[in-house]
């Protein structure tokens, strides 16, 4: 059979390494400019990507009808992966590779759609025997996908709902998890309360506790207080992990914290260690990858001990920022 | 005084809104707005998501004040939701 040429297609090149440290590159080198067919290539060697990978192709691929979707062959010895995290059956093409039943991908969720409030609850119960996560080191997991999934069903307007994947690393004993969204991005969100002019400043006020796109009310709305990317983002940084938010042409990202220094959260994301881009290949929603090491024993209840600290502290300043003082003249 | 058990509802993790949201309507505001008290009972629900939380409560402070917080009460809570708790009540009053 003869595949379609199609000359002005989005292109994704699968990259020989793509995790959250690197992931600038990989981010870069998207094309997004015609999204009405996809072409996915990648390197013949190895293709050594994170989850967020997988969700960011599965979430454009499910936009586009699989007759206009071309993937080169997968050469590359890792190319099982794909098959196993069920990257091929989402995007609804047959990648012609063979899995065989002993071959193991270790602790995964594989590529998973997720389009309603109750099919979540479904998962996360279902998601922690598939890590083989002990309680404690399930807590951060259940609580970063819960509300991440929640924010696309409340915010994104997708009709595709969320896809997200994770992985265990041995090596590093850490699991990486991966969201997407085909929605309408952080900006158009954000911006139905508050003046964002740049899909960066956007994410960043999302990234406030307290900030909503619902409401421009201090304490949100009766469903909506806007803490819920701040409550994954300190979970990052406790932890001394990356964490990254990609929506329109931003991207921001949280760094590592370097194991000598101390952690403290803030509520303004720019006084955390970061980096951010803006211009990138536009992302019409909105991606989020984190990484969660299980070396460190943080406890989730000392956690929450610093984030009610830096939520109170954010407040306030939001508040003395407010604040006017009587002019006499 | 009436009780709310939330295990049988929410499970070990209450991260539910759309369950929030329905407890809030159905079993949490007409009581109060009867001058009821009610107790909330987590007992066997070892985390819960600040999302879910201030779907339950905050509306409850913002329609009936602080004070319903004299007639609210939160039993055999573990410690994690306890500071949820304590961290929407928080924002909630600033």
């Amino acid at each position: 059979m003869v595949n379609p040429v199609f000359l002005d297609d989005m292109k994704i090149h699968l990259p020989n390494s793509a995790f959250l440290g690197n992931i600038d590159t990989f981010i870069r080198s998207f094309d997004s400019s015609a999204p009405t067919s996809l072409n996915i290539t990648a390197n013949d060697k190895w293709i050594s990507v994170h989850p967020v990978v997988l969700s960011l192709i599965a979430s454009l691929g499910l936009t586009i009808k699989p007759e206009n979707i071309i993937c080169q062959p997968l050469m590359a010895k890792s190319r099982h992966y794909f098959e196993r995290m069920g990257l091929f059956r989402l995007l609804g093409i047959s990648s012609g590779i063979q899995v065989v039943a002993h071959e193991s991908a270790g602790r995964f969720i594989p590529l998973t759609q997720i389009n309603n409030s109750g099919q979540l609850t479904n998962f996360i119960t279902e998601m922690v025997p598939l890590l083989h996560l002990e309680p404690s080191q399930a807590d951060p997991i259940k609580y970063i996908v819960s509300e991440l999934v929640r924010n696309v069903f409340e915010h994104s307007g997708s009709k595709y709902g969320a896809i997200l994947c994770a992985q265990y690393y041995a090596k590093s004993n850490s699991i990486r998890i991966g969201i997407a969204d085909a929605g309408v991005g952080i900006k158009r969100t954000i911006n139905q309360s508050w003046p964002a002019k740049t899909d960066l400043e956007a994410i960043k006020l999302a990234l406030i506790p307290g900030i909503t796109g619902t409401t421009r009310k201090e304490g949100g709305t009766e469903q909506n207080a806007g803490a819920g990317l701040f409550f994954i983002k300190s979970i990052a940084k406790v932890n001394r992990d990356f964490f990254m938010v990609y929506s329109g042409n931003a991207m921001y990202k949280l760094l590592k914290t370097e194991s000598s220094k101390q952690v403290r959260l803030y509520a303004n994301p720019d006084k955390d260690k970061h980096s951010e881009n803006e211009g990138l290949p536009r992302w019409q929603g909105t991606v989020v990858g984190v990484d969660i090491n299980l070396d460190h024993k943080s406890e989730f209840s000392a956690l929450l001990d610093q984030i009610r600290k830096a939520y109170a502290e954010g407040v306030k300043e939001r508040k003395r920022a407010r604040y006017k003082e009587a002019k006499f003249i | 005084m009436i009780e709310i058990k939330f295990f049988p509802k929410v499970g070990v993790f209450a991260e539910n809104k759309d369950i929030a949201r329905d407890i809030r309507i159905n079993e949490l505001i007409p009581p109060l707005e009867r001058g009821e008290s009610l107790t909330l009972n987590f007992e066997n629900v070892t985390n819960a998501t600040q999302s879910f939380i201030h779907a339950l409560i905050s509306d409850l402070i913002r329609k009936f004040g602080i004070e319903v917080l004299d007639r609210v009460f939160f039993k055999s809570c573990s410690e994690n939701v306890q500071k949820i708790i304590k961290i929407v009540v928080d924002y909630m009053q600033e």
